[in-house]
């Protein structure tokens, strides 16, 4: 490890991977700090993604594609499945991942790329000077280094601290956490290739209860709950071992994982003199999806090519380095996330009863793009009572 | 004073992410309670599993 870089990532996931990849590849110099001692170890995602946003960062490659995904099925609280399918040629629309693999593919590509790498190695506070990041103290088994660097990535993830630890306030409101748990279950009956999203205020309280097949008989079975909803007796974990016991009495449990996932808006301000928040550090998960893995690939790109821009023109101040926040909130990603986040809101507060009549509106729809703007426009289509229903929704979606 | 039932913890971060403190740190398989913590329960809502006690409770 060098004592100074340009760019310095703090995590080793997507964000810090691409982050890491975009800096190594313009000829900057760049290292990725991970904590843990593996890439892509212990998986915290239900591993979704849609085909063009993965193949936009990374050509999709089958070691680290765990299954292809033709279609979604949304059921209501009362059983009602509405099935969506895709008019898209050859109707794939997305993937379910195999994390592991894949994090360690994009570290790989970005150590190929020139990047450094170093594991079991913790940011354990950042060094400021006048006030602007300038580096950070890495511990690795024991040994404290200074490791300085012209621009700091952010990307530890929802458990973040590092922006904390710089004056940013990171915390995330507890009725915006999504308290999860999954399994990966294995010898069950499912469709191999449809992913299946139920809803309910029984099922997942202001969340949803999801089966992600990664395989033929081989699902990731996970739910995600609100923290306000969440308290002894009724966590995530004891809603989703009832499903199991109804829907997957046989099922083999060979993974157990649990997690947290942030659905509310994105910080209100990603940067600071001489750092950058991507990923899930920066809270630009999807607030209606859950789904974080391309907005963290996107953000860890934008803010490596933001970092190169004002590490060639000498200026990393946080007024150089807002370009980043400005494009991200500009760009579609950022679009997406605030207008799912109203969706989100108006979703959160529907009674069983009306979720039920939503659903029933519409048993089977054809997507010609796979979106939950797609979704909701159709919805309105086939309904039209629905608009004063979803008067909100209307505003946003039309 | 934050009890952590560690045979339970499934060091997810979870908890983390919602003090609003900072009092929590997840140092790989270990989850590390500060000085900062107030003992405001948070966190115990939050937890998917219920690994996490408040004295008060």
């Amino acid at each position: 490890m060098k004592k100074h870089y340009d760019l310095l990532m703090i995590g080793g996931g997507p964000a810090g991977a691409i982050a890491a990849r975009t800096a190594a590849k313009a000829g900057l110099s760049a290292c990725i700090v991970e904590k843990r001692p593996a890439i892509g170890a212990p998986v915290r995602c239900a591993e979704g993604i849609g085909m063009e946003s993965l193949a936009e960062f990374v050509e999709p490659d089958p070691c680290f594609i765990s299954a292809e995904m033709q279609r979604a099925a949304v059921v209501a609280p009362d059983g009602t499945t509405m099935m969506l399918d895709s008019e898209s040629a050859g109707g794939k629309v997305g993937y379910v991942l195999d994390r592991k693999v894949f994090d360690r593919e994009l570290v790989w590509q970005a150590a190929e790329a020139g990047a450094d790498v170093a594991v079991k190695t913790r940011a354990s506070a950042p060094i400021m000077s006048d006030g602007k990041i300038c580096g950070a103290t890495l511990e690795f088994c024991g040994t404290k280094t200074d490791v300085m660097a012209d621009v700091v990535v952010a990307a530890d993830g929802v458990e973040s601290k590092f922006s904390k630890w710089c004056g940013v306030d990171t915390t995330v409101p507890l009725r915006e956490i999504m308290s999860s748990a999954q399994y990966i279950v294995t010898d069950i009956d499912i469709d191999p290739h449809c992913t299946v999203f139920c809803l309910g205020n029984n099922v997942a309280p202001q969340g949803y209860l999801w089966v992600f097949p990664k395989g033929d008989r081989t699902a990731n079975v996970g739910i995600g709950i609100s923290g306000i909803k969440s308290g002894n007796g009724h966590r995530a974990k004891d809603y989703l071992d009832r499903y199991m016991a109804s829907k997957f009495p046989n099922g083999k449990t060979i993974e157990w994982i649990v997690g947290g996932v942030s659905v509310c808006r994105p910080l209100a301000c990603t940067v600071a003199d001489g750092l950058i928040i991507a990923g899930d550090a920066a809270r630009v998960v999807d607030p209606l999806t859950g789904g974080g893995i391309y907005n963290a690939m996107y953000t860890g790109d934008l803010a490596a090519k933001v970092a190169i821009d004002a590490i060639e023109k000498g200026d990393t101040s946080k007024d150089a380095l807002m370009t980043y926040d400005k494009q991200w909130r500009e760009s579609t990603m950022g679009k997406t996330i605030e207008r799912n986040y109203h969706i989100k809101e108006y979703m959160i507060n529907l009674t069983d009863a009306k979720l039920n009549a939503i659903i029933q509106t519409a048993t089977s729809i054809n997507l010609k793009e796979f979106s939950t703007l797609q979704l909701a426009k159709e919805l309105l289509k086939r309904n039209p009572k629905l608009i004063l229903e979803l008067a909100v929704l209307k505003n946003l979606i039309t | 004073m934050l009890k952590v039932h560690r045979d339970i913890c499934g060091y997810c971060g979870c908890c983390v992410s919602v003090c609003k403190e900072g009092a929590l740190e997840l140092i790989d398989a270990y989850l590390e309670v500060g000085p900062g913590c107030t003992d405001c329960g948070v966190c115990a809502k939050a937890c998917p599993v219920g690994a996490l006690e408040v004295g008060r409770e």
